[in-house]
């Protein structure tokens, strides 16, 4: 019974990446065809500048960056307060942290469209990335809260006792033992960025075009083809962060802290 | 940094997000007034409001369980389970829009389930496919947020468990509990906490979310977050503030009914 189980498991977590994947390599797939012939027309396609492919991606990854950059700048310190420190009204502040989860990105990007289009920031990637900072900001401060959480201030301590200087004990002591925390932090916060669909286009005004809204613009013009390619590229991110943060989790040391 | 106090340390992180965030809901809130009386009066919302609460409310409820039977499956162990949990971290990287696309060319009465069908002579034509999309009861939105949600719930619920043996169920198991009883009496209370903030995150976001309705929904009956955009897009300008009002009582129903899974959690 579980091995069966496993099965159905497995494969109705892989069945709906399943036809993307066929599309990606198909053209001119009829129902009731079961398998489209081979293909790579699409990805010569999605690969040249005309599909509008590599800019999506360009600005995708552009303002997933950015987004991360800023959090990470933010956020970084914000988790070591949160997670070394007893703070007064800690709960108020992790309910602050959390409602941007509770609450549609709509809700608040209606709110914000009107400001920023007087800033002349509706429309603009800039625009785009201070509004992806709402749900990116407080999941970087959380993660990082949890990895500060289980770091011991105390080897800093040490090493400045021992005569190092603050960038030292930054980069030698504090910088290793947070690594792959931090590795985490800014690869799912980057896929946080890069799902985003309503806050891009809302403050984007459909001039900011990522790659989600370009899939789903191939999608509705009936490029189930192109629409296929472009999310096996959508993919690539998430499948990076998993090789990675694999390698990064499990291949320090054993007590490394 | 150690010698700046951890005030310091929050605030700049802070203060961004009281202005991104508390600044966009009470700029939607202020926007918002002299939009309350249409908005109410609209036709299409409590049709709206109601899709929206069938299709958040039954997808976290078939995450949660399909979830938590995941979890249990996994934590087990033995062949494949290792590759599952590896799924499942994978399809929480997914973005909704590319599992939306790939669920449509799944389900849809041409898609691959279709052909699978045909294939097996199950049905004729794409017609004798139960329609799945663009569907009255917005299925393949429910299919599409429990096959997000469910491994979020999963991962969350074997995070729980972790570093918890069996210890506990197999006492239950040897005093002579069946394994039913053992499930409820013994792994579910351990696991509630986690289920229900797992449904609270879960929920609010099927219920606020446009993408997945928008490709996945029909014209007749629109989820709350598209009545919302139809309005906020209106020609008519004067649509705004009824748009604004729309989307804050989207926000309210979200975060009232999250704080209430939210609170049962504690």
């Amino acid at each position: 019974m579980r091995p069966v189980l496993t099965a159905a498991l497995v494969l109705g977590l892989l069945a709906p990446l399943v036809p993307l994947a066929l599309w990606s390599v198909g053209r001119g797939w009829f129902y009731p065809a079961l398998l489209p012939d081979f293909t790579l027309a699409p990805w010569e396609q999605v690969l040249s500048a005309r599909s509008g492919v590599p800019a999506a991606l360009a600005a995708s990854a552009g303002i997933a960056a950015a987004a991360v950059a800023l959090a990470l700048v933010l956020g970084v310190p914000a988790g070591r307060a949160l997670g070394l420190t007893r703070i007064r009204g800690r709960a108020l502040i992790e309910l602050a942290l959390l409602a941007p989860a509770l609450v549609p990105g709509l809700a608040v990007a209606l709110g914000l469209h009107g400001i920023f289009l007087r800033l002349g920031l509706t429309g603009t990637a800039a625009g785009v990335v201070l509004a992806h900072l709402v749900p990116v900001l407080p999941y970087v401060v959380l993660v990082m809260a949890g990895v500060f959480a289980g770091f011991d201030p105390r080897l800093e301590d040490q090493a400045r006792s021992l005569g190092a200087s603050p960038l030292q004990v930054a980069l030698h002591v504090t910088l290793p033992a947070i690594w792959p925390g931090l590795l985490a932090a800014a690869f799912f916060g980057f896929l946080v960025s890069w799902s985003q669909y309503i806050l891009t286009l809302s403050i984007g005004s459909g001039r900011v075009v990522t790659l989600p809204l370009l899939l789903y613009a191939q999608a509705s013009a009936g490029r189930s083809d192109l629409a296929g390619a472009v999310a096996m590229i959508g993919l690539l991110p998430g499948l990076a962060a998993m090789l990675v943060l694999h390698r990064g989790l499990t291949g320090r040391a054993p007590g490394a802290a | 940094m150690r010698a700046l106090p951890p005030a310091l340390l929050l605030a700049p992180a802070l203060v961004v997000l009281a202005v991104l965030f508390g600044g966009g809901l009470v700029l939607t809130l202020a926007g918002s007034l002299g939009g309350w009386a249409p908005a109410l009066a609209q036709a299409r919302l409590p049709g709206a409001v109601l899709f929206s609460l069938w299709i958040a409310g039954a997808s976290t409820a078939l995450a949660l369980a399909l979830g938590c039977a995941a979890a249990l499956l996994i934590r087990a162990g033995g062949r494949g389970t290792g590759l599952a949990r590896a799924l499942c971290q994978l399809v929480l990287t997914v973005p909704h829009a590319v599992g939306a696309v790939g669920l449509l060319y799944l389900v849809s009465q041409s898609g691959l389930l279709a052909r699978g069908a045909a294939a097996l002579g199950l049905i004729g034509g794409p017609a004798d496919f139960p329609a799945l999309t663009q569907d009255p009861l917005g299925l393949g939105i429910i299919l599409h947020y429990t096959w997000k949600e469910a491994p979020f719930v999963a991962l969350f619920a074997l995070a729980a468990l972790q570093g918890r043996g069996p210890g506990l169920e197999e006492a239950a198991r040897s005093l002579g509990a069946s394994p039913l009883r053992s499930f409820w009496h013994v792994t579910l209370p351990l696991l509630r906490p986690a289920l229900l903030r797992a449904g609270a995150i879960a929920f609010a976001f099927a219920f606020g979310a446009w993408e997945v309705p928008q490709l996945l929904g029909g014209s007749r009956l629109l989820a709350l977050p598209l009545l919302v955009w139809q309005r906020f897009t209106a020609a008519d300008l004067a649509a705004r503030p009824e748009a604004l009002a729309l989307a804050a009582l989207t926000a309210l129903i979200s975060a009232g009914v999250a704080a209430l899974l939210l609170r049962a959690a504690r």
